[in-house]
């Protein structure tokens, strides 16, 4: 590794906060009062759900997005657009389809005016550092995912910056083609191969901010805020199989599924409380699928997230989003890095179709307040209809537009199944009407 | 490999050794100059050359006339080029700018272009009295105002949806605004670019036979030009001379796509969007050739050097053209100066243009205007309706045929460059014959060239309808009626639409020539805003023209707002597959 001795830091955050207007009109916070100091040597991981605010902070230090306050600074220096020597990543690769590889990778040091010899020495440096010779004059179409991004990180890597950021740069590729990137990554960082001093990267997976990361920040959600930070010691290159290295993945899964001491209320995970509960949409095909592989063996109601996870080849986020639509609607419950059936999810787990629905109903209507309050609304009228923008604007009184949206078509989803109510996209109108 | 590959490779002797392509490619470069050098020097000369040599009907004159009708639409597809970059760049990136030109750029498509020659035609021979010059420029003005601003639009959009990961890595890696603009702006742009280019190409032909000869008031103006032909042998009732007028132009079509456009969307397929390699590249034996020559491409070294450096000067935008950035206090003053600008400016033409009209007009003359416009109005709706009976079950048929599909689709892109007065023979000869009434049969010329739209946007639809649908379809035992009404037509819908926007636009500008059709001495008018505005800029009338031309400019923009819009829109959120 790099001077560990020298200890100045690279990037330095204190008290930043960032919102961003909602479609009511005021101001959602999405990192509130966040702290990081990052110095040379060192990979940091910020890990955390999606929507908890990680990429908007990485944006701040690639200087894309200005923090609402607070105090962000590169080397010493504010960070007021993109600042010299971060270079970053993308989870798309954002690669210009029209370059060459060779090309897509000269374009950074192009727009630094390095004189045409030396950005060809450069670039063919990188890329052959990163395992791409012989596509260079390849355009991006050519190639698989992991090529792909091969070519992402020499981009980056080319212009020879301190601070390599990475925004999820693994999510887009298969299993198998993210762990061979993943290694080649770490062995170059070893060998102390790789031009840069630092690495900041985003991720939502467990097991890779373990396997990667010397130290790893985990962010709550709503608003997003460092809730936790894991030292890393194991030794490079790290075994998955190593009980400490388990251990490790355990404690982060265990403290992901904790439940926030509310401050902005929460409900296990699930932002918002009451009617201005943001509900991501689950199908309630995975919904009926998990209960009751959960119900069956060899969980019998009770399963560790990890093994879960890895059972039903889910990432970390999805697992736990999963959770905790079942605990919200009271079906399952989590506890440090377990999820557990209630006596209602055991039931429903053997119940016919018809049944499941009333039960599914039941529980829409006392756990899901908009759910409750859109049926007593329509209940209520005498038409027993009602325009979807009456509860959007309500919903938008606590959320951003999009958050709306999503949480409006889970509202439709579930409602439809659970036959609560029905809905018609055209005229975007709640009735109580049975189709059929 | 590609142009760019070029600049890669190593320069040693071997690849400056010219090969057999280089003499064929050399042959074709030299030949298009000494035309362009040839055809250039003739719009240099004093304007009684013009009248001493009028247009003659030998058709040896022919290729010359074809020449220069291709050069004035070539220069205007170069100056709609340059207008769309600055005009879509400065929409794009200011919001302020956005505010203004978007809606203007909407209503100038709906203006009826040929309306503008009466006022053009005076401008720019003012411009150059007694000079060629000032009529080829009123010319070329003609078709750029009819190719300009879909090809504007297209920008404009392109620039608005920028995939934001691309955005970001621009701005990561310091890409100035200027580097960015041509390393990610217009590659973006160009798919949609070229393509509304190759339709306007298509478009201005309906605009050069309209606009080489003209008549405003007193002053008459014949360029030499395949349209100055045709309307020569309209007036002598030449009817062979309309024949190889014909063949022309299906001459000059094929020459231009083959040499032209086909390199050039053959090269652009590598600025279409998307990540993986999906579908047929398109090829181009021109591009082709000129990949294969070794001296020649030696020789766009230099240009290839020269573009690079342009394109990588560290120039940045103003700070007033970024769009990012909080609003503070300070903007929203700004704002509403700028709004207050915006609102008395337009009040103020608003009254110009009110005392210009109310000087010589009264009411009775816009109850006039409005009715004509009603009439025209009602004939472009039933037209569209008789095009839609018979074009969508012949295009559906033809679209399900992918083979026969490929072979029509440029004969009905060839038929939508056709201009009505090519017909105006058939058809002024058939009504005086059999005594029909004009008002009813002149009325198929305004559609007979925009009626082709809906053809290959149906073709195009049906020839993009998923198999699985059909497959389902037909075990399902769908048939008849029922497969129109479930199967077929919502599938299309999308594509249907599009092709009647642009079919009825179309219309509405042609009825400023469909309406007074001649053959000879025969003279055939009908009534309608088309006709209106024909005989007022015959007549020099200005004030009678503005008004046919505000009253055609609301009816056509009320009619897309009402009509094309909200089915545009329902067939894009509900009937859009896949």
């Amino acid at each position: 590794m790099l001077d560990q001795t020298k200890q100045a830091a690279l990037i330095d955050i204190r008290n930043v906060c960032r919102s961003f207007p909602k479609g009511s009109g005021e101001q959602l916070l999405v990192l509130e009062n966040v702290d990081l100091t990052i110095h040379a040597g060192e990979i940091v991981g910020l890990l955390g759900r999606s929507g908890s605010g990680k990429s908007t902070l990485l944006r701040i230090i690639a200087g894309l997005v200005a923090p609402s306050s607070g105090a962000a600074t590169c080397r010493g220096e504010v960070i007021a657009g993109p600042p010299n020597g971060v270079a970053m990543v993308f989870q798309s690769f954002a690669l210009f389809p029209w370059l060459t590889v060779l090309q897509n990778v000269e374009l950074g040091l192009e727009a630094l005016g390095v004189d045409a010899p030396e950005r060809r020495k450069r670039a063919l440096a990188a890329i052959d550092l990163i395992g791409l010779d012989g596509f260079e004059s390849a355009y991006p179409k050519e190639l698989s995912g992991g090529m792909r991004q091969r070519v992402g990180f020499a981009r980056a890597l080319v212009v020879h910056p301190d601070l390599l950021l990475m925004d999820e740069p693994f999510s887009a590729l298969d299993v198998l083609t993210a762990e061979t990137l993943r290694t080649d990554l770490i062995d170059l960082w070893i060998e102390g191969r790789l031009p840069i001093k630092s690495v900041l990267m985003v991720t939502h997976n467990i097991e890779e901010a373990v396997l990667m990361c010397d130290r790893v920040l985990v962010f709550s959600s709503n608003p997003g805020r460092v809730a936790a930070e894991f030292k890393i010691d194991l030794k490079h290159p790290r075994n998955r199989l190593d009980p400490t290295f388990r251990q490790l993945v355990d404690q982060l899964y265990a403290r992901m599924t904790q439940r926030e001491e509310p401050k902005a209320p929460t409900l296990g995970g699930i932002p918002g409380s009451g009617v201005g509960m943001v509900l991501d949409h689950v199908s309630s095909n995975v919904l009926s699928g998990l209960i009751e592989t959960l119900a069956g063996p060899p969980y019998g109601g009770h399963a560790d997230l990890p093994v879960l996870a890895s059972q039903l080849q889910l990432e970390t986020d999805e697992i736990l989003h999963l959770g905790e639509t079942l605990q919200l609607l009271r079906f399952a419950q989590l506890s440090e890095g377990d999820v557990v059936l209630t006596e209602a999810g055991v039931r429903f787990a053997h119940l016919d179709t018809d049944t499941r629905k009333k039960l599914f109903a039941e529980h829409l209507i006392n756990y899901v307040p908009v759910i409750g309050l859109i049926r007593r609304v329509l209940d209520e009228r005498p038409s027993h209809m009602a325009p979807a923008a009456r509860f959007r604007n309500e919903l938008e009184d606590y959320m951003s537009e999009d958050y709306a949206d999503e949480t409006l078509k889970t509202i439709v989803s579930w409602g439809r199944y659970a036959e609560l109510f029905a809905y018609d996209e055209q005229s975007e109108t709640f009735s109580l009407e049975n189709p059929g | 490999m590609s142009f760019q590959d070029v600049r890669s490779a190593v320069w040693g002797p071997v690849f400056l050794r010219p090969n057999f392509w280089d003499l064929a490619a050399l042959l074709l470069l030299v030949g298009a100059m000494v035309l362009v050098v040839y055809g250039g020097e003739q719009t240099i000369v004093p304007l009684s050359d013009l009248k001493r040599t009028p247009v003659s009907l030998d058709p040896a004159n022919l290729p010359y006339y074809a020449l220069r009708t291709t050069m004035r639409m070539l220069l205007a597809i170069v100056c709609s080029m340059v207008f769309t970059f600055i005009y879509a760049t400065v929409a794009a990136k200011s919001r302020r700018a956005e505010m203004v030109l978007i809606p203007m750029l909407d209503i100038l498509q709906s203006v009826p272009i040929l309306g503008f020659l009466t006022f053009t035609v005076v401008f720019f021979m003012n411009l150059f009295p007694g000079r060629v010059l000032g009529a080829e420029f009123a010319c070329v003005f003609a078709i750029f105002t009819s190719q300009a601003w879909n090809m504007t639009f297209s920008m404009y959009q392109s620039l608005r949806n920028v995939p934001k990961d691309l955005d970001e890595a621009t701005a990561s890696f310091h890409l100035s605004g200027w580097q960015r603009f041509w390393r990610l702006d217009v590659p973006f742009a160009m798919p949609g670019l070229i393509w509304n280019a190759m339709m306007s190409m298509s478009g201005g032909w309906f605009f050069v036979v309209a606009s080489e000869a003209i008549t405003v008031g007193k002053t008459t103006v014949t360029l030499p030009g395949v349209g100055s032909y045709v309307a020569t042998a309209i007036e002598q009732k030449n009817l062979p001379a309309i024949g190889y007028a014909l063949i022309t132009m299906l001459i000059v079509i094929i020459a231009y796509d083959q040499l032209l456009f086909r390199p050039i969307v053959a090269w652009a397929d590598k600025f279409r969007f998307e990540q993986t390699a999906s579908g047929e590249a398109p090829t181009s034996w021109m591009l082709d050739l000129f990949r294969r020559t070794r001296a020649l491409r030696a020789l766009t070294y230099p240009l290839g050097m020269a573009n690079k450096a342009i394109s990588t000067m560290r120039i940045s935008w103003p700070v007033a053209l970024r769009r990012d950035g909080k609003p503070g206090q300070s903007s929203r003053i700004i704002d509403g100066i700028w709004i207050t600008v915006i609102v008395a400016t337009a009040s103020y033409a608003a009254g110009l243009a009110y005392q210009y009209l109310s000087a010589s007009l009264g009411l009775s003359d816009v109850v006039d205007a409005i009715g004509y416009g009603l009439i025209t109005l009602l004939r472009v709706i039933v037209l569209i309706a008789l095009a839609t009976l018979i074009w969508v079950p012949v295009g559906v048929w033809i679209g399900l045929r992918p083979k026969l599909a490929e072979r029509i689709q440029p004969l009905a892109q060839f038929l939508a460059a056709f201009p009505a007065n090519l017909a105006f023979p058939v058809f002024v000869v058939l009504i005086v014959r059999y005594h029909l009434d004009p008002n009813i049969w002149l009325s198929p010329l305004m559609i007979l060239g925009t009626q082709w739209y809906i053809l290959f946007n149906v073709i195009a639809g049906a020839a993009a309808f998923p198999t699985d649908l059909r497959e389902a379809a037909s075990s399902l035992h769908l048939g008849g009626w029922r497969w129109w009404m479930k199967v077929v037509l919502p599938g299309i819908f999308p594509y249907y639409v599009t092709g009647a926007i642009t079919a009825s636009g179309g219309s509405w500008n042609a009825s400023i020539v469909a309406e007074v059709a001649s053959w000879g001495n025969t003279h055939l008018v009908a009534t309608g805003l088309g006709a209106y505005i024909a005989r007022a800029t015959e007549a020099g009338d200005f004030p009678k023209v503005v008004l046919g031309i505000v009253v055609m400019c609301i009816l056509v923009t009320l009619f897309n707002r009402l009509l094309w819009r909200p089915l545009y829109a329902f067939g894009e959120r509900r009937l859009r597959l896949g």
